[in-house]
């Protein structure tokens, strides 16, 4: 177990490096360059060369490769170009918002995706079966802003049980409050997670129910509860939970839809502020927390298969 | 997968279709694409004015009988700029979903083919690129190449060439050991030649059934970067950027986001059912479930 562990861990520092140089890369393929694009068409040469000295522009490629990465592995991800704040600061303010959205978003997935995943393997071919497809399709085919705003529309504009302008500061409000403001968005990306739990959990339940050691417990007459929940939902985890890692990078990029529409603080809005004010330095920033977030993700997701099921070799 | 797989082999593309053909939803997703298709297409001649027109006087009008779809905040009709959206929106799909597969499908082909450190290294890459997030990879990739038509095309392309690889690469791990493979390169046949000779010939449906599905995350993508504002720029009409827009007036006009956002949501279901129902129809064992 511990090998397996510490395998997989080794495998992500690979990985790491592969996405760090791909975002310097990235970051290199600005037309012109970061300093011109930042400071715009009528920054003089003095003050182009001294951004570029300060960004270590002025420096060999190489010598800007490996500067970078020295810094990133000791913690140091640079100053925000438009607040002069560290950019682990600026996520460090925004990060628990997002981090209740995404949390509120995975339980609502998994509160109502697996159920209604079961039923419909159950009831094959039924009309529960039928139904939940045609809402876990619909639910895929909505982008993230596109469910949002009609979700805002209808619920906050029209029938207003909930606000429009979302979080209100944050420190002062009550517990009713962020619960309330956290509802829609939470709503509008569980929806989605939904869906992907639903497609997954049916079609895993589907391939369990067929196995022989189902139709054994059946005729020793396990009860239908017990053989569902103990002996087929078990061994459909697997993909479940597949899914549900995956799908956290994917949740990352619709919490940033999601939170421009319904004017939450997070990640999302300072992306968009990053874009907006030309910040390339936080814009880089927030690329290696999220590489290093979807990293730690699989990673973990891993780690989880060999505790659900033994049977994952731990070679 | 690898029974999967060989089972798509021997799949004839007549066979495909009747099986498509027998489900229901699989037709209301090619009406739907058909509806938009043709909406793109003849939008010169379905506009009802100008889309880039504007008409000061006539700002913010709701829906009526001389706008169907009301106009927008400088006065421009609604329903000319859906239509003419759809070209923009499916453009951007059609082309950066090609440029993926043809990029995805070589270098999957590639990797499975030759084998050995090379695949390793060319499969490690790509999982990582499937692992970011495609709304930020698309997000990032359009930010630092700046806000146009071709670099949307490059950002869309880019986060969809791992799955195509995979896709390819898959098939042809089984397909290089299979006897037809094996006497060919005993005739002397070069490794290029059995490449696009043999083995794509026998996996192009695998990817082609798959592409459709990603056509609506590239349609999605597309949408949702124009939404953010890193779309084709305006005044062109955008779905996204039509959402966008109608956002700012969201409290006093509400048909200026809804209308795009009911046009996306119509292509990609319309995309997912049907490449739900191909996906289905080429995977024997997916369609008894």
């Amino acid at each position: 177990m511990m090998i397996y562990v510490c395998r997989r861990l080794l495998l992500a520092i690979p990985t790491l490096f592969i996405m760090l140089t791909a975002i310097f890369v990235l970051v290199r393929l600005v037309p012109g360059d970061a300093a011109s694009v930042i400071l715009g068409d009528q920054a003089s040469a003095a003050s182009l060369a001294a951004l570029r000295q300060k960004l270590g522009l002025d420096q060999p490629v190489h010598v800007q490769y490996l500067a970078f990465i020295g810094k990133v592995l000791t913690g140091d991800l640079g100053q925000s170009l438009s607040t002069g704040h560290s950019v682990i600061r600026e996520v460090l303010l925004v990060l628990p918002s997002t981090i209740e959205l995404t949390v509120a978003a995975i339980s609502l997935g998994l509160l109502f995706g697996l159920p209604l995943g079961i039923a419909a393997a159950l009831c094959r071919n039924g009309w529960i079966d039928y139904v939940a497809r045609v809402i876990s399709l619909v639910g895929l085919s909505f982008p993230a802003f596109v469910s949002g705003i009609l979700i805002l529309i209808v619920f906050a504009i029209q029938l207003g049980w909930f606000p429009v302008l979302g979080m209100t500061s944050g420190s002062g409000s009550s517990v009713l409050e962020r619960m309330r403001s956290l509802a829609l968005p939470a709503i509008n990306l569980g929806i989605i997670m939904s869906a992907y739990v639903m497609r997954v959990s049916r079609a895993a339940m589907l391939g369990v129910l067929t196995e022989d050691y189902i139709r054994t417990a059946r005729a020793k007459g396990v009860g239908p509860t017990r053989l569902v929940m103990t002996h087929a939902l078990r061994n459909s985890l697997i993909p479940i939970i597949t899914v549900v890692g995956l799908y956290f990078g994917t949740l990352i990029g619709n919490s940033v839809l999601t939170e421009i529409i319904f004017n939450r603080p997070g990640l999302g809005k300072l992306i968009i502020g990053a874009l907006n004010a030309r910040d390339y330095t936080l814009l880089q920033g927030l690329m290696i927390i999220f590489a290093i977030c979807v990293i730690f993700i699989n990673t973990l997701t891993d780690l989880i298969y060999g505790l659900v099921d033994p049977r994952v070799k731990y070679t | 997968m690898s029974s999967a797989t060989t089972t798509l082999v021997e799949m004839r593309p007549m066979s495909l279709w009747r099986a498509v053909a027998q489900n229901e939803l699989a037709w209301i997703g090619l009406i739907l694409l058909a509806l938009v298709v043709a909406a793109a297409v003849l939008a010169p001649w379905l506009a009802p004015r100008d889309p880039l027109e504007q008409d000061i006087v006539a700002r913010l009008q709701p829906p009526s009988a001389e706008y169907w779809l009301g106009t927008d905040s400088y006065g421009r009709d609604v329903l000319s700029r859906l239509l003419y959206g759809a070209r923009i929106s499916l453009f951007v799909g059609f082309v950066s979903i090609l440029t993926a597969m043809l990029i995805g499908t070589s270098v999957g082909i590639v990797a499975g083919y030759v084998g050995g450190l090379f695949d390793q290294i060319v499969m490690g890459v790509l999982d990582v690129l499937l692992a970011f997030p495609t709304l930020l990879l698309g997000l990032m990739i359009a930010a630092m190449l700046g806000a146009n038509l071709q670099n949307l095309i490059i950002a869309i392309a880019v986060t969809e060439i791992a799955p195509f690889a995979r896709v390819a690469r898959a098939p042809t791990i089984t397909l290089r050991e299979r006897e037809f493979v094996e006497a060919s390169r005993s005739y002397g046949c070069g490794p290029f030649r059995i490449m696009t000779r043999h083995i794509l010939p026998n996996m192009i449906s695998d990817v082609v059934v798959m592409s459709s599905l990603w056509l609506a995350s590239a349609i999605r993508t597309e949408a949702s970067l124009s939404f953010i504002g890193l779309g084709v720029p305006p005044p062109a009409a955008t779905w996204g950027g039509m959402i966008r827009e109608g956002f700012e007036n969201i409290l006093d006009a509400w048909w200026l986001a809804v209308f795009p956002s009911l046009a996306i949501f119509a292509v990609v279901l319309g995309l997912n059912l049907l490449g739900d129902a191909l996906r289905d129809a080429s995977d024997p064992r997916s369609s008894a479930r």
